[in-house]
C-alpha cells in the first residue's frame, strides 16, 4: 500500500525531471502555458474582486492545480464532453468559454454563463460540450458514465471525463459510478485530482487505500501522474482516451498536486503545515510550464502581459453587465422546447487538426433520427 | 379498441417509444432478462436487444445519474426503480443534477424515472411508499401519478416526449387489478386533471389509485345517493389548479384523498391553493384522508389500519355532506 503522505517529494525547482517524448508540438506546449496563466490570472482577479465585495457568497479557486484542468481538457476532442469541478477553471478556458462571461458568473451578472442562477464555478457552456458541476462532487461522475454509455449505445468515437477529488472518493455516487463503468467498459475518463485536502480534512482521514489502487479491482487501471506537470497530466489522459476509443474501457488518473488556497476565500488553511505549502509552491505548474516554454525561445514575459491585459479587459466588461432582472427568477425551471444536446467545445490540440478519423461534428445517429 | 390492464398499458407505451424512437432505452435493475421485477419490460431484451433493455448494477444514483449523462448527449432513457422507495438512494442525482440543471445553464435533461408505488400487499416499510410529494417539493422535475390503463400509456408517452425530468408514479395496486380500453399506437394523455364522475354536491379530488377508492366510496348507490364529482390529479407536476378550482367552485364541498403520508402530501398543497384562492366558494371545511405519518407497516391489520379506506373515505363524505 501506498503512504498516505502528499506526494511527490524530493527537489523540484530547476531540477524538472526531462521531459518524455510528447505528442505536443511547441505551440501545444504554449497553449498549455497561455490557459495555466488565463486561469491564475481570471481567479487572482476575482478574488480582488471578492475582496472588493464584487462578488456575492463565496469564492472557491483552483490556485495551485492548473495543469490538472488544463492538461486534462487540452487531451479531449471537440465531440468529447467534459464534467469540470470548482478547481477546474481551466477545462472551460480550453473548450473556449470567453473569460468576460466568467467574471460575470463570479459576480451574478446577466452576461455570466448561468445568467445569475448560480455562483462561481458552478457552471457548463452546453454549447461547448461541457455540464456543469453540482456541489455534490461526486454526482458528474456518474454523468460522465452515462454520455459514455450513450456514445458506446450509438457506436460513436467519443469520450467522457469526469473529475473529481480526493474527498469525493468517499462517497457511494464515486464507487456506483465507478463500478459502472468497468461493468460495462464504457469509454470514460476519472481525473482524480488528488489536492490532499477536501476541505480541512487531509487524505489520512479520507481512505485507508490511495483510491488509484481502486481501479484495478474495478476493473480498468489507475495511474498516478504528477498534477503540477501539465504536459504529464496531457499525457495520461491522452493515453486514457485513447484507451477509451479502443474499446478498453475507463481508466482511472490520479493527479497529485496542491490546493494551494484555502477551500474557499474564507479559509485561513490554519490546518495545512507551512512547510507543506512551501515544499508544492516549488513545484508550482506554470513556472514549470513557463521553463519550458522559455527554452522554445518564448518571451513568456510577454505573454503574461497579453493575458493579463486580456483578464483586465474581460473583467471591465463584466463590471459594466447589467445584474439579471429579478423578474427572471422564477423562468426556465422546465424546458419548453425540444432537449437540445450539447454542444462541441474547442480542441485546440494540434493533434486533432492533424490527424484523420476524427468524425465530424453532429454525426450521431440519433441526430440523424432527429432530423 | 384494445383491452388492456394497467400494467400491459406502460408495457405498450413503452414498446412504442422503443420502436418509434431510437432515442429511447430502458434501464434498471433486472429489467432485461428477467423482464422487471413485475413484468414491465417482459419480453423487451428479445425485441430491442440488451444494449437498448440495460440490466444494470444495483445503483439507483448510477440509474439516475447515468441516464442524466445520457440525455444531455441525445438519448431518452427511461429508467425503472425496482420499487419507488428505493429512487430514495438516487433522490441526490434527480433533485440536484436533473431538476436543477435547465434552470442553471439552460440544458434540458429529458429522463422519465418510473416508479412502482404504493402499498396494500404487506410489502412493508420499504416497499409501500408513495415519494411523489418528495419531487412536488423539489423544482424542475415533473410528477404524473395515472389512475387508468388508458392515462398511463399516454402519460409515459407524454412523459418521454417531455424535454424535462419525470417521475412517472404507477400504483402497483392497479397493474393488475385495473383493466380498460386503450387505444392502439402512440398518443399523448395531456398533463391536466380529468373528472373522472361528474357530480354537483361535493368533490373528491385523488390521483393513482385513491381515484379508484374514491369511485368505490362515493358510488351513485351511497352517500344517501348524493352526487359525488371525483376529479383525478393525474398529473401533480404541473398541478392544474383551473380544474381544481373550477370543481370546487360548481360542488362547493371537498375532501382530499392521499395514500402518502399526510403532512405535505400533494394534498396538502391541493388543500393550500383551495383554502388561498376559493375560500368563498366553500360551503363546509377542507377534509383530508390520508395514511398517517408512520412508516407503512407490514402485518395486515397494521396496514390496513392506517391506508385510507373507502370507509374513512365515505365516513368522510358524509360528514361533510352533513355539514
Amino acid at each position: 500500500m501506498k503512504a498516505l503522505s502528499p506526494r511527490p517529494t524530493g527537489p523540484a525547482v530547476a531540477e524538472d525531471p526531462a521531459d518524455a517524448p510528447t505528442r505536443l508540438i511547441p505551440a501545444d506546449r504554449v497553449e498549455l502555458l497561455r490557459a495555466m496563466l488565463l486561469m491564475r490570472a481570471i481567479e487572482a482577479r476575482a478574488l480582488a474582486l471578492y475582496k472588493q465585495g464584487k462578488v456575492p457568497g463565496s469564492f472557491y479557486d483552483g490556485f495551485g492545480q492548473e495543469a490538472v484542468s488544463v492538461g486534462a481538457a487540452f487531451a479531449m476532442g471537440p465531440r468529447d464532453r467534459l464534467c469540470p469541478l470548482h478547481r477546474d477553471l481551466g477545462a472551460h478556458l480550453v473548450r473556449g468559454v470567453e473569460p468576460t462571461r466568467i467574471l460575470a458568473q463570479y459576480m451574478g451578472r446577466a452576461s455570466g454563463v448561468t445568467r445569475g442562477r448560480d455562483g462561481n464555478v458552478h457552471f457548463g457552456d452546453p454549447a461547448l460540450g461541457v455540464v456543469g458541476m453540482v456541489s455534490m462532487l461526486p454526482d458528474m461522475l456518474c454523468v460522465a458514465t452515462g454520455m459514455a454509455m450513450a456514445f458506446r449505445l450509438r457506436g460513436e468515437a467519443r469520450v467522457a471525463l469526469a473529475w473529481c477529488g480526493d474527498g469525493a472518493t468517499s462517497r457511494g455516487d464515486f464507487h456506483e459510478a465507478l463500478n459502472w463503468a468497468g461493468v460495462q467498459r464504457l469509454p470514460v475518463v476519472f481525473v482524480l485530482e488528488n489536492n490532499q485536502y477536501a476541505y480541512s480534512t487531509p487524505l489520512a482521514k479520507q481512505f485507508a487505500v490511495d483510491p488509484v489502487e481502486r481501479a484495478r479491482v474495478y476493473g480498468f487501471p489507475g495511474v498516478t501522474v504528477d498534477g503540477n506537470d501539465v504536459e504529464a497530466v496531457f499525457e495520461a489522459v491522452h493515453a486514457a482516451r485513447e484507451r477509451a476509443l479502443a474499446g478498453d474501457g475507463p481508466t482511472l488518473v490520479e493527479a497529485v498536486t496542491m490546493r494551494m488556497h484555502g477551500h474557499a476565500a474564507h479559509d485561513d488553511m490554519r490546518y495545512v503545515p507551512p512547510e507543506l505549502l512551501a515544499e508544492w509552491a516549488a513545484r508550482d505548474p506554470i513556472e514549470r510550464q513557463q521553463r519550458r516554454a522559455a527554452a522554445l525561445g518564448v518571451d513568456v514575459e510577454a505573454l503574461r502581459a497579453a493575458v493579463d491585459a486580456e483578464v483586465e479587459a474581460a473583467a471591465a466588461e463584466a463590471l459594466a453587465a447589467p445584474m439579471p432582472d429579478p423578474d427572471d427568477a422564477t423562468r426556465g425551471v422546465f424546458a419548453e422546447r425540444e432537449a437540445e444536446p450539447l454542444g462541441d467545445g474547442h480542441a485546440p490540440w494540434s493533434g486533432f487538426a492533424a490527424r484523420d478519423g476524427e468524425p465530424p461534428a453532429d454525426a450521431s445517429p440519433a441526430a440523424e433520427a432527429v432530423a | 379498441m384494445p383491452t388492456m390492464t394497467y400494467l400491459e398499458a406502460i408495457s405498450d407505451g413503452l414498446r412504442e417509444a422503443l420502436r418509434t424512437d431510437e432515442r429511447v432505452f430502458v434501464m434498471g435493475e433486472d429489467v432485461g432478462a428477467f423482464g422487471g421485477a413485475f413484468k414491465v419490460t417482459d419480453g423487451f431484451v428479445e425485441e430491442f436487444g440488451e444494449e437498448r433493455v440495460i440490466d444494470t448494477p444495483l445503483a439507483e444514483a448510477a440509474i439516475v445519474g447515468t441516464a442524466v449523462g445520457a440525455a444531455v448527449v441525445g438519448m431518452r432513457p427511461v429508467c425503472e426503480m425496482q420499487f419507488a422507495d428505493f429512487v430514495a438512494c438516487g433522490f441526490d442525482q434527480l433533485v440536484n443534477v436533473a431538476g436543477k440543471t435547465h434552470y442553471r445553464f439552460g440544458l434540458a435533461v429529458p429522463i422519465v424515472v418510473r416508479l412502482p408505488s404504493g402499498g396494500g400487499f404487506s410489502g412493508g416499510p420499504f416497499h409501500s411508499q408513495n415519494p411523489e410529494a418528495w419531487f412536488m417539493h423539489a423544482p424542475g422535475i415533473k410528477v404524473l401519478a395515472p389512475s387508468t390503463p388508458e392515462d398511463a400509456k399516454g402519460l409515459l408517452t407524454a412523459a418521454i416526449r417531455d424535454p424535462n425530468p419525470v417521475v412517472f408514479l404507477e400504483h402497483k395496486h392497479l397493474y393488475r387489478r385495473v383493466k380498460g380500453e386503450v387505444p392502439a399506437g402512440s398518443y399523448e394523455t395531456p398533463m391536466t386533471a380529468r373528472i373522472a364522475r361528474a357530480g354537483e354536491d361535493l368533490t373528491v379530488i385523488a390521483y393513482g389509485a385513491m381515484v379508484h377508492a374514491a369511485l368505490e366510496a362515493t358510488a351513485p348507490e351511497t352517500l344517501d345517493g348524493a352526487s359525488v364529482e371525483v376529479l383525478d390529479l393525474r398529473s401533480l407536476v404541473p398541478l392544474d389548479t383551473d380544474a381544481i378550482l373550477a370543481s370546487v367552485a360548481k360542488t362547493s364541498k371537498v375532501v382530499i384523498l392521499d395514500e402518502a403520508n399526510e403532512t405535505c402530501a400533494a394534498g396538502a398543497q391541493v388543500a393550500a391553493l383551495i383554502a388561498e384562492h376559493a375560500f368563498e366558494q366553500l360551503d363546509g371545511p377542507i377534509r383530508r384522508v390520508a395514511t398517517p405519518d408512520v412508516p407503512i407497516p407490514f402485518s395486515p391489520p397494521l396496514e390496513q389500519a392506517v391506508l385510507p379506506s373507502v370507509e374513512r373515505i365515505r365516513d368522510a363524505c358524509r360528514d361533510l355532506l352533513d355539514y
